[in-house]
């Protein structure tokens, strides 16, 4: 309210709508916060206060049955000589490669196909059609399509003198076949990201590309992929903070196993966490991972942000 | 924070700057195929789904790899539906144990519709606060609000575990809902974006009529943003039926149990020797059933939203 030095006998009459506005507007607050209620009550009850009490349980030795006491970095430090912990992250580390090299490389290519050969909006839902199904469903659809006796992949395999591949059931196989199995679900999902982001790069680029001569191949490299990059990095969080957390795929078919070659972070936390019912060091992983992540994401973003001038 | 703003709604420009009057060269020969031949690896596990669920387990090992139904029967359906007898489901390879299908179900129908109806009504509330009012704090709170979309699931799980535990909701559909009932960033970002675009003056008419922001809210902003919010109530419902983690860990119990849960119970129950592959198929397919079928209603929607999704 600025327009207070106002003469007496005119006081009343600028200084109603004024007042009025303010009562509009506190009143404007008050339903506001109304609206925002139950988000925030979520927000702080099942997000903020279990993130608050995660960081707690992690300096305590919790184990649902005994008493508890504060151990301090203690789960920490044991962290640091737990074999099965860093074969874990080795495991996870390497699933997140496999899943994300397979996946970027054969979504950026789904994606360029679909916008380069058709508008059709069936194929791009035909393509997407894995994602929408459970984690759960995929994961025993290809359990058994993958079988090592009776599986429709090794028979098909038998044709051309290879196999069986125990694809589930051994070690050095395990992680790989659950890359695979995840890439299938997620592909369309990816590419249609990726999509979203070709339908950005303006037409006449293209035009001016081919008017110089320039190959389908090399306007791929000098024009779609550069203009892509932020895109492209904005996925890749997603992907890589996505695929970090794979449990479903693993619980379903491995269970951690052949002797814990598919082990992966998540899958182990739950299992420090219901099976061994050693909760305060489960969280405590769950710390760490949350650490990973938000680098891994703060990072990524950072580089998003750089490049983001490309599509200005 | 996140700056993807397609316009869901408007059908994707898309246009082909590939596309050229001409003949097929051998160039576009070579794209189809690539395409048709990662739309046939798409669809074959579903139909191979299909087949499996079709055939008979006591012969299906003998024809491992042929492209029809081995011995077709509808047997596999008939015990996972619980309608086959004893001997009926022995003689087809099953184990004749109840599957509690239709409880099951009714647990993912009941679980999924109240999430999705928690979320879209919270989250269309609180986006119309924070898109279309003005009170002090917004963007901060917003920007907190955000913030939880990078914290890894597992991280909050844990505790919230906890919580439930000793609310005694363990076991039941407050346990499995609550926890996304409420909020959950995407919902709120996703409707935001669409109540930004609503024209002020439509606003300022109703309120020249007197409405306040409830009346308004209800009576014209929901209404008018129909699209959007059906957009959004598919994506939260599917994947709500999808989860698999929360519900593992708060609803064991077979009362409770939804239908990812019960996939993974009845593969973890059946021998490793010799599964029942028809019968996991029936059950993988009819628990994928709901989202095929609001796929094949709304794929388009579902499509287009994906490229806005992005900030998942």
């Amino acid at each position: 309210m600025t327009t207070t030095a106002v003469p007496a006998a005119g006081a009343p009459a600028s200084g109603a709508p004024a007042i009025a506005r303010r009562a509009s507007s506190n009143r404007e607050t008050w339903v506001a916060l109304g609206f925002i209620l139950p988000t925030v009550f979520g927000f702080v009850v099942f997000y903020l206060w279990p993130s608050l009490r995660g960081l707690g349980l992690s300096l305590t030795d919790y184990q649902f049955f005994s008493d508890t006491s504060f151990v301090g970095l203690a789960n920490y430090q044991r962290l640091l000589t737990d074999e099965t912990f860093w074969n874990a992250m080795l495991v996870t580390v390497w699933y997140v490669v496999l899943n994300i090299g397979f996946q970027t490389v054969l979504a950026v290519l789904l994606a360029v196909l679909l916008h380069r050969l058709t508008r059709s909006v069936v194929i791009r839902g035909l393509v997407l059609l894995p994602y929408l199904v459970a984690n759960v469903v995929v994961a025993l659809l290809w359990f058994w399509m993958l079988d090592a006796q009776i599986g429709i992949v090794n028979q098909v395999l038998s044709w051309f003198g290879i196999g069986p591949i125990s694809f589930f059931g051994s070690e050095s196989w395990a992680i790989p076949t659950i890359a695979f199995v995840n890439t299938w679900r997620h592909l369309g999902y990816t590419a249609l990201l990726i999509f979203a982001g070709l339908v950005m790069i303006p037409r006449t680029l293209y035009e001016a590309g081919r008017v110089d001569g320039a190959s389908e191949w090399q306007m791929f490299w000098r024009i779609t992929l550069p203009l892509l990059r932020p895109v492209l990095a904005l996925v890749l969080v997603i992907t890589v903070v996505g695929s970090f957390q794979v449990f479903d795929t693993v619980a379903v078919t491995t269970m951690g196993g052949p002797a814990d070659a598919s082990r992966v972070i998540q899958y182990y936390i739950f299992d420090l966490a219901f099976e061994r019912l050693d909760y305060g060091y489960a969280s405590a992983v769950s710390v760490v991972l949350l650490v990973i992540l938000s680098v891994i994401a703060f990072v990524q973003l950072r580089l998003m942000r750089a490049n983001e001038s490309d599509l200005a | 924070m996140v700056t993807v703003d397609a316009d869901v709604t408007a059908a994707p420009t898309s246009r082909t700057p590939g596309r050229e009057a001409g003949g097929p060269t051998p160039g576009r020969v070579l794209a189809w195929a690539c395409l048709v031949v990662i739309i046939l690896i798409t669809l074959f596990p579903f139909y191979w789904m299909l087949r499996t669920a079709l055939s008979n387990g006591t012969t299906l090992a003998t024809a491992g790899s042929s492209w029809l139904p081995v011995d077709f029967t509808w047997g596999a359906f008939r015990r996972v539906l619980g309608l086959a007898t004893l001997e009926e489901a022995q003689a087809e390879g099953g184990t004749g144990s109840a599957v509690d299908f239709w409880v099951y179900l009714r647990n993912s129908v009941l679980v999924a519709g109240l999430i999705t109806a928690g979320q879209v009504f919270f989250g269309a509330l609180a986006a119309y606060a924070f898109a279309r009012m003005r009170w002090p704090g917004r963007d901060l709170v917003f920007f907190v609000l955000l913030t939880a979309l990078m914290v890894p699931p597992i991280f909050t799980q844990l505790p919230n575990f906890l919580l439930m535990r000793d609310l005694g909701l363990v076991n039941t559909y407050a346990g499995l809902v609550l926890p996304f009932f409420f909020m959950t960033p995407f919902a709120v970002f996703f409707l935001r974006q669409f109540f930004l675009g609503i024209s002020r003056e439509i606003e300022e008419a109703a309120r020249l009529d007197g409405a306040g922001h409830v009346r308004t809210f209800f009576r014209i902003i929901v209404p008018m943003s129909w699209g959007p919010i059906t957009t959004l109530a598919l994506l939260q419902y599917v994947q709500a039926w999808n989860e698999y983690f929360w519900p593992l860990l708060v609803g064991s119990e077979r009362s409770v149990r939804t239908l990812t849960v019960a996939l993974g119970v009845f593969r973890a129950q059946t021998p490793q020797g010799n599964p029942d592959w028809p019968g996991l198929m029936a059950a993988t397919l009819i628990a994928a059933l709901p989202v095929l079928l609001l796929f094949i209603a709304f794929g388009r929607k579902i499509v287009d939203s994906i490229g806005f999704s992005g900030i998942k």
